[in-house]
């Protein structure tokens, strides 16, 4: 099937499978690799990009439910070379460690403070359920978030 | 004239952020399934769905004929491929059973997950397909789940052994025998424990992938793989495979995550590495998690009998235990030695004569194997110890803190020799555990639980203490010699300043999270005098760093880190020749600091690094017999373990209605001796902690009585998330090392070796005036609600 999908500002005419996930669209027909597979349930979270601005965890998704929808992917976020403030956060405070989980994060982490510029502790913790880490214990995870948010 | 000292405070103990990250944070790391491999054929591998059966026969003729498959092999067509076995490279005994285990299984498959056909086709979704058409066909045989019924021998898995026990290993103290019987009869107290270690799944994010790129002419391989251990996988496979070594090339990209599970030689490195050879194409291979599940090894799996006697005061006077550890189907890299790690460390941090009488056979079931998980051995033998002073305190009617300052190892009796031989470096259990008995409100807590736990209270509050050793970095060789392990435990590094004064630092350590280019950088820096931007960490490829023995058992900063500064000392003491040399000076008259030489109490005769590794490069002017350039190499072979300890306490709620947990609050008191940058030892305690929480609260690999994993994925098992877990207080006390020049310890596991217990002593504290004296790990709802259940059915008797 042909689908136009604007892939962090580029239009992109593809001929895909429709059988193709949109996360193995971004990797592999894109090759935009940064953008993490870590399951096969939906549970970790580490393939989380952003579709029309949102957080969406790309292995839900078809290919040809994107036609015509802006995409994100982590590559994406750095302006001119600049990461992106949630970048810089994470970076600060040890947010990552093998960094396997952290694109997913980073992006669903963004998402959360769009939706809630403000949040607590609390409900850091809960917006990022859906995202998996095994390295951190969360603790600097979630000291990112906050920081973010502070800024 | 006034002399200012404009010379930068060392960069060593600052938390300067890591050099990692921009990489990682913006997409531009790779991966091993990330690297572009044009014309790459995709391999895909079939496995059992029975825990134990006969294969009967193998169809791979549906398979071959889908599109886009190229071959399709059974474990039959490919037995002629293995010059060996896979590798086993610990026989802990001299009569070790060990059945042959090859990538594809032929005869018989021993767990749910065993490969039995793979296939080669042009994209990873071919592959998959075609799996479906292979036609296998088995006869099932009794699945052995159990470890008591696994060493009954009612099933016997492998056939040629006769018998499930694969070993048994004994560790009594020579000459002290009797004193275990004795120290038990003259006992005024003494405490008999079974404890389960229910297996685990290490579950690194990043699931295992695999690339074998045949070079042009002459038969030379690049094996690209998610490892912990490229130099280990690169030995393993060349003598495996028959490949000459000096062909081998072996990367570790980025690795997101080992945990112990990427410390193996794997089935599918195997195959790719023999396929990509006789097909002379590039063949890759990416685990899905449905399969890193089933086919990559799992933790602990152990039953611990554990028995404690004391002395009136609760002075310890003998410690016994016998172990059951599950190998699973097969042995994997080192799983025989897993529980043998831990066999030193069952009498905790405390200061126990010879009586200690330590026994462990490793029994094979058929489930997957088990190998290293975060801490190996050790945060078993720390639950036991741990779990069984607070059953002693109980016993005894004192505080679980009070018995653990009786019999503390004190800080004056270090360096201290145990009764096993080994010396504990350095440390100070005291105050580590008043430090954090202080941080946790210790007596606060108590206080409050004296007015909140009342009866009929179905909020409970707890609180749990654990003090541990990590013994770590991995490993004085003679001592590995001695546990009958097939390599050493030194490491490799390179320190080289090039021509304008920027530094290269090979390592053999092979990072996967840990920082090590940050970390590494920073020692130099120290050394050097130098700006920690101006060295590149080169790691994780035998061509570029050919010597090596990689990352594990939190070896890489107390072996691998004091090597790199070892090896910057021999390039001062090169860079010294120069100078004196150049500044008509005797080498005894030079100081070198702030990265300059400088003639003592002449402060203008001087020479900086950045001058002579110029010199040093353009080899002009050179003392006679010099040779060019400013490199130096060192390996480096520890004279002992590194020792960190601590004490960790955690402060729960439970609910007694639903059996849920509530972590209050979790302190964690550790020691590491020196610390090279506090930023990445927090996240090292932060994420240890959270594992070792996850198995006392959440974790469990749960299997059928079919042998059947239920919960293969990661919908099913509890990997914790954000919200499943508290925030962790740290502090710190720092007890230099004495054995190494950067007084130095590793501190990768210690976060898990001291929670586990920790929390579990608190669980089972809150609930103590129910009658709750232990429950199994997970603590889940499910469990502590059985848990009080059974103990108010005693009650009622």
């Amino acid at each position: 099937m042909k689908i136009s999908v604007t892939v962090n500002g580029t239009v992109h005419e593809s001929d895909v499978e429709p059988r193709t996930l949109l996360v193995h669209y971004v990797r592999e027909v894109l090759g935009l690799t940064g953008t993490n597979i870590g399951c096969d349930t939906s549970s970790c979270g580490a393939c989380s990009l952003h579709v029309n601005g949102e957080a969406v965890k790309s292995c839900t998704m078809l290919a040809v439910q994107a036609d015509g929808q802006s995409i994100t992917t982590i590559e994406g976020l750095a302006v001119d070379g600049e990461m992106h403030p949630m970048q810089q956060a994470f970076m600060e405070n040890h947010g990552l460690q093998c960094g396997y989980c952290t694109p997913g994060m980073v992006m669903a982490a963004t998402s959360l403070l769009k939706e809630n510029p403000n949040p607590t502790e609390e409900e850091v913790r809960i917006g990022l359920e859906g995202n998996l880490c095994r390295c951190t214990g969360y603790h600097n995870i979630v000291k990112s978030v906050l920081a973010a948010a502070a800024k | 004239m006034t002399v200012t000292d404009d010379r930068p405070a060392s960069v060593l103990g600052t938390r300067r952020l890591r050099k990692e990250d921009p990489a990682l944070l913006t997409g531009e790391a790779k991966y091993t399934n990330d690297l572009a491999l044009p014309g790459a054929l995709h391999l895909a591998v079939l496995r059992s769905p029975y825990a134990h059966a006969r294969i009967l026969s193998v169809d791979t003729s549906g398979a071959a004929a889908s599109p886009g498959v190229v071959a399709v092999y059974s474990g039959a067509d490919l037995a002629d491929t293995w010059g060996a076995p896979m590798p086993s490279a610990w026989a802990v005994t001299a009569d070790m059973k060990n059945p042959a285990h090859y990538p594809l299984a032929s005869g018989k498959v021993c767990y749910v997950g065993d490969g039995v056909a793979c296939v080669l086709a042009t994209s990873d979704a071919a592959a998959r397909d075609a799996l479906d058409l292979i036609d296998v066909q088995y006869e099932p045989l009794p699945a052995v789940v159990d470890l008591e019924d696994a060493l009954s021998d009612r099933v016997v898995i492998h056939d040629e052994l006769g018998t499930n026990s694969s070993y048994t290993w004994d560790l009594k103290v020579e000459g002290h025998e009797g004193q275990v019987a004795e120290a038990f009869a003259n006992a005024a107290y003494t405490v008999s424990e079974r404890f389960v270690q229910q297996r685990l799944i290490p579950m690194a994010m990043e699931p295992r992938a695999v690339a074998a790129v045949p070079q042009p002419f002459g038969g030379d391989m690049v094996l690209y793989s998610a490892t912990q251990v490229p130099h280990i996988l690169k030995v393993m496979v060349a003598l495996t495979l028959g490949i000459p070594e000096h062909q081998m090339r072996v990367i570790a990209p980025s690795v997101g995550g080992g945990f112990g599970s990427k410390l193996d030689v794997y089935a599918e490195e195997l195959l790719c590495v023999a396929l990509a050879r006789k097909h002379k194409v590039p063949v890759r291979w990416v685990e899905e998690r449905g399969e890193n599940t089933v086919a990559t090894i799992h933790g602990r799996g152990q039953i611990q009998h554990v028995e404690l006697a004391a002395d009136a005061d609760g002075k310890l006077t003998a410690v016994r235990i016998r172990l059951l550890a599950d190998m699973g189907g097969y042995q994997q890299l080192i799983t025989a030695g897993i529980p043998i790690l831990g066999a030193f460390l069952y009498a905790g941090v405390y200061d126990l004569p010879q009586a200690y009488d330590f026994s462990c056979t490793g029994v094979y079931t058929t489930l997957t194997p088990t190998d290293a998980y975060r801490g190996a051995g050790r945060p078993e033998a720390t639950y036991a110890i741990e779990r069984a002073m607070d059953v002693l305190a109980d016993q005894m009617g004192i505080d679980p803190m009070e018995l653990r300052k009786r019999n503390f190892i004190r800080k004056e009796q270090f360096p201290y020799t145990a009764f096993t031989g080994l010396t504990y470096d350095s440390g100070d259990h005291l105050a580590a555990a008043e430090m954090a008995a202080e941080m946790a409100d210790y007596a606060g807590v108590r206080a409050r639980q004296a007015t909140q736990n009342v009866p009929g209270a179905t909020k409970l509050l707890g609180i749990g203490q654990a003090s541990y050793f990590e013994m770590c970095g991995l490993a004085p060789s003679r001592v590995l010699a001695s546990l009958n392990y097939s390599a050493g435990g030194w490491e490799a590094a390179t320190v080289r300043v090039l021509p304008t004064n920027k530094v290269q630092v090979v390592t053999g350590t092979a990072p996967h999270g840990q920082g090590h280019e940050t970390a590494w950088s920073m020692i130099v820096a120290d050394r050097l005098g130098i700006d920690p931007d101006d060295v590149d960490v080169l790691h994780s490829d035998t061509a570029i760093a050919p010597l090596g023995l990689d990352t594990y058992g939190s070896r890489s900063l107390p072996v691998g880190g004091v090597a790199i500064a070892m090896a910057c000392d021999k390039v001062i003491d090169k860079a010294k020749k120069i100078a004196a040399h150049q500044l008509e000076a005797n080498e005894d008259d030079l100081d070198f600091a702030g990265g300059s030489f400088t003639v003592k109490g002449s402060p203008d005769r001087t020479m900086p690094l950045a001058a002579i590794a110029f010199e040093a490069f353009t080899a002009h002017n050179l003392p006679d017999g010099l040779e060019p350039n400013l490199e130096a190499q060192v390996t480096y072979d520890p004279p002992n373990f590194s020792w960190p300890f601590g004490t960790h306490i955690c402060t729960v709620e439970v609910d007694t209605e639903t059996g849920q947990v509530d972590v209050l609050q979790y302190v964690a008191v550790d020691d590491c001796g020196n610390q090279v940058n506090p930023l990445i030892v927090e996240g090292q305690v932060h994420g240890g902690v959270v594992q070792g929480l996850a198995q006392a609260l959440y974790e469990e690999a749960v299997y059928d009585a079919d042998g059947t994993l239920k919960n293969a994925s990661l919908a099913e098992y509890l990997v914790p998330a954000a919200s499943d877990v508290p925030p962790i207080t740290l502090g710190h006390t720092v007890t230099p090392s004495p054995t190494n020049p950067l007084g130095v310890k590793g501190i990768g596991e210690a976060g898990t070796i001291g929670s586990a217990p920790a929390v579990m002593n608190a669980v089972i504290d809150a609930l103590s005036g129910l009658g709750v004296t232990d429950m199994p790990m997970p603590a889940s709802p499910h469990n502590v609600w059985k848990a009080i259940q059974s103990a108010q059915q005693g009650a009622s008797k």
